[in-house]
């Protein structure tokens, strides 16, 4: 079953309360899912680290139940 | 106990010094994020091993153990994991990956 926009914000938010998420629904099919997320979390990671942090809080379901994540992340000063 | 798809894949990403682990091949790229990823690779304008994960299970599962990351396409230089398509997208956008490729 695909997440939809809220679960995906929802379930950002549970690691990263402080986050600010952008969804963009690329395909309009409600699973090809573009995210900005920006989090002071990530100040002073890579961007892999900043990638994987997010594929963590999103609790594994990367690949399965979220087919495709276009994600961007950016360090909240 | 040495993981012998770990073993191929260490292999094959130090004897080759860029690689893209793909869905399909850079003629016939069969998802989009691999397909994204070969334009930004030619607009790079550098040789790579493309390696096609769907003609080998093993390694499809064993290069997300490998690096840790969940998803394909996964791009290697060096031998260092660089990243995914996003990754890739972004470092190309800000010229990041055209200087690594560079050297």
């Amino acid at each position: 079953m695909p997440m939809n926009a809220d679960e995906i914000v929802n379930q950002i938010k549970k690691t990263f309360p402080d986050a600010v998420v952008e969804m963009t629904d690329l395909a309009g099919d409600g699973d090809h899912w573009s995210a900005v997320v920006k989090s002071s979390s990530f100040v002073g990671k890579s961007r892999i680290q900043q990638h994987k942090m997010v594929y963590e809080a999103l609790g594994g379901k990367m690949g399965d139940d979220l087919h495709a994540l276009q994600l961007k992340t950016k360090p909240l000063d | 106990m040495t993981n012998p798809v770990h073993e191929q894949i260490k292999k094959d990403i130090t004897e080759n010094k860029v690689v893209l682990y793909m869905k399909g091949t850079p003629v016939f790229p069969q998802c989009g994020f691999s397909s994204m990823s070969v334009q930004i690779m030619e607009h790079c304008g550098c040789d790579y091993k493309a390696i096609n994960v769907l003609d080998d299970m093993l390694i499809r599962e064993g290069i997300k153990e490998y690096s840790d990351w969940p998803t394909i396409p996964q791009l290697y230089v060096n031998g260092e994991f660089i990243g995914g398509c996003d990754i890739m997208r972004e470092m190309f956008e800000e010229n990041e990956l055209q200087e690594l490729l560079k050297d």
